[in-house]
């Protein structure tokens, strides 16, 4: 993937927060989250359960319930503004101009139509002008080119008469129907097989270079994004904490989360005797965020009580050119620590 | 070298399934003559991808599943149709520890009823009490022995591995089968079990069959790898071996389909297999993974290669054109494979 500075960014997010009511109280699920996305560009987001990593990508589509839920912040979908716009139009966006690709294809599929029937719909929403002959053709192309073999039967079948890696082809071709801008993609690899992995992985990178979307992909695996992002944002407790080309942040992590994330894989080439470096302790809950930086708890180098345990780090420039982080640590003593102690272990060896 | 603790012998589990409208019976050959050897205090690692029969054999292992065919010998001695009675003195030697932290613990009993459960199946009284014991297991896992009378809601996903850990290790076992333990953790949850096991192996001299489906993971837990596909072991031998120099063609397409961060940015060979694993049902005649493979001929259709060591390696391959043993093979590319395999730079 060809890295286009002069792209504007076609997804613009701007101090996004996503909070939830519950019966337990307010969950803060998003917490000032901003980045940019221009088209042709594929941007992981990484993070564990609860990060908000999948929140913040719902958001984008309009997805969350606006009875329990409060967003505030900007986002910015080729100059229009999706905070706030009314359902009517969000519908006319969605799936024409973000389009959205889930983990579990069997449970995004309706069971009871055809795969066929439901590309067709996909269409035929967006186009309601064209024929069902066009909008049938369309489909069988579209399936065609995500690699479904015999796409004109296979048209005609039910999702469970597809294997799970064939499945998420489906979604995939679904997805593509009406060209989307912006294709996010939430764990689409998850529920699949390394090597079945491995065919839909190539597959995205090849349709976005066809289509030149932005891609946003999410997931808990660093090894699947440093096979296909061209940048990384790291998430925790809701917020952003370290932002990055994937060169920057596999080759020289800056936030101490990223590099207990790092010396927490175990790693096919290095040496497998080293014991991995475990964060110590569990994520937060997103209802009682720790005051603060919210990795302080469970940080080695944490400065307490001031400043980690007091003030919320900013996302802020290190030297290098659009590598962002949020830590209080000054950065010679962070690059020491990376150094000494982080660079030999796991998959950061 | 010793004798195995655990010897497997032709191991088969075929399930009688229904097919089509007419109710006809079919036979799903789950896992169908697997030979493995686990030694005191080693781990075997159990890899492939789903619906290889990873699970199923580990299952048969414990004997919560019964086989259809083959042998299980533990400490010498064939276990394969024990019933239940002159199986459970066995239990306290044989545990197994499950993937889902979540389904394997009963949530209406405390943590202290959970992990003193074999214990009293057994009608075991530690000296001490059976609360201290219990008490002592908690501790070892890395759980507060305060926490005895909570329930398992109480507890994270981590948490609750390690109380299926420590209800595995009450009856001081000499074999513990692990499926798939850490896959449903967060990664930095999962790192703190992976390093817990190989704690407890290291203190109380334990042996593993150690079964994921994330090479990694398997590669850092077990000194040796047997990998599966469709039922059959295709390659056994030492890491070293499986991880530096495979010389069946699924082990390395397997390898080479993990996106590995430690890889980032170098030029790597890359396989790619096309479609999916074929269905256990009727699964292809000779070589099962002749259908994906790019080495196939003729003979892979009609004759099923053994799994056999050759060349002077130890290694065991099953197949009629393995990749040639020694240190120059990982970077040899086979001709036949220019339309599968590329060079690429990330």
């Amino acid at each position: 993937m060809t890295h286009d500075a002069a792209d504007p960014p076609y997804l613009q997010v701007d101090d996004l927060r996503v909070r939830f009511s519950t019966a337990d109280g307010e969950v803060r699920a998003v917490d000032g989250v901003s980045f940019g996305l221009g088209r042709g560009r594929t941007l992981g987001i990484v993070g564990e359960s609860g990060s908000g990593k999948s929140v913040t990508s719902l958001a984008v589509m309009g997805l969350h319930d606006p009875t329990r839920t409060t967003i505030t912040g900007a986002i910015t979908l080729g100059g229009r503004q999706l905070v706030g716009m009314p359902d009517d139009q969000m519908q006319k966006l969605r799936g024409r101009d973000v389009a959205m690709i889930f983990q579990d294809p069997l449970s995004a599929l309706h069971p009871f139509y055809t795969v066929g029937r439901q590309l067709v719909e996909a269409y035929r929403t967006h186009h309601p002008g064209e024929s069902k002959a066009q909008a049938r053709k369309r489909a069988v192309d579209m399936l065609g080119r995500v690699g479904i073999p015999q796409p004109d039967r296979r048209f005609s079948q039910y999702p469970h008469e597809f294997s799970g890696g064939m499945r998420q082809r489906v979604m995939i071709a679904m997805s593509l129907m009406n060209d989307p801008a912006l294709l996010i993609a939430d764990e689409p690899t998850t529920a699949l097989d390394v090597t079945v992995q491995a065919q839909i992985l190539d597959l995205l990178a090849d349709l976005q270079r066809e289509f030149h979307s932005a891609v946003i992909l999410i997931t808990h695996d660093l090894g699947v994004v440093s096979q296909v992002a061209d940048e990384v944002l790291v998430m925790y407790g809701g917020r952003a904490v370290e932002h990055g080309t994937v060169a920057q942040v596999m080759r020289g992590p800056q936030h101490p989360y990223t590099w207990g994330l790092l010396a927490s894989i175990p790693s096919l080439h290095g040496d497998p005797d080293v014991d991995l470096k475990p964060i110590k302790g569990n994520p937060p809950s997103l209802i009682n965020v720790p005051a603060g930086c919210a990795f302080h708890p469970r940080c080695a180098y944490a400065m307490k009580p001031e400043p980690c345990a007091a003030d919320v780090p900013q996302l802020l420039p290190v030297l290098a050119d659009g590598h962002r982080v949020a830590c209080h640590l000054p950065e010679d003593r962070r690059t020491s620590i990376y150094t000494e102690e982080i660079a030999h272990v796991g998959v950061a060896q | 070298m010793t004798e195995p603790l655990l010897k497997v012998r032709g191991l088969t589990k075929h399930f009688a399934v229904r097919q089509g409208a007419a109710g006809g019976k079919a036979l799903v050959r789950a896992v169908d003559g697997v030979d493995l050897d686990v030694h005191p205090g080693e781990t075997l690692g159990l890899v492939g991808e789903s619906g290889c029969g990873k699970t199923t054999t580990g299952r048969m292992l414990v004997r919560l599943l019964d086989p259809t065919s083959g042998s299980i010998e533990f400490e010498g001695r064939d276990i394969t149709r024990l019933g239940r009675s002159a199986m459970r003195p066995l239990r306290q030697d044989l545990q197994i520890i499950f993937q889902d932290p979540y389904s394997s613990l009963n949530p209406r009993h405390t943590v202290g009823k959970i992990v003193a459960m074999p214990l009293e199946v057994n009608g075991i009284k530690p000296p001490g009490g059976i609360k201290t014991r219990v008490q002592e297991l908690l501790e070892l896992v890395g759980l507060n022995p305060e926490h005895y009378n909570r329930f398992p809601h109480e507890f994270s996903g981590g948490q609750r591995q390690r109380i299926g850990i420590a209800r595995a290790l009450a009856l001081r076992p000499k074999l513990i089968v692990a499926d798939e333990p850490v896959s449903a953790l967060d990664v930095s949850i999962q790192a703190q079990v992976v390093n817990l096991l190989r704690d407890l192996q290291r203190e109380l001299d334990l042996a593993f069959v150690f079964i994921a489906h994330d090479l990694a993971v398997v590669r850092h837990f077990s000194r040796r790898v047997a990998v599966m596909y469709l039922g059959k072991v295709v390659e056994v031998g030492d890491r070293a071996d499986i991880y530096e120099r495979p010389r069946h063609p699924y082990t390395k397409a397997l390898l080479s389909a993990v996106p590995d961060v430690a890889a980032f940015g170098e030029p790597r060979q890359r396989i790619r297999l096309t479609g999916d694993v074929p269905t256990p049902l009727n699964p292809p005649s000779g070589c099962r993974f002749r259908t994906r493979c790019w080495k196939a001929q003729d003979i892979c259709a009609t004759e099923e290669p053994a799994l056999i060591t050759r060349d002077g390696s130890a290694q065991a391959v099953a197949c009629h054109f393995p990749e040639p043993a020694g240190p120059e093979a990982a970077v040899l590319v086979p001709a036949q494979a220019t339309a599968h395999v590329s060079e690429v730079t990330e």
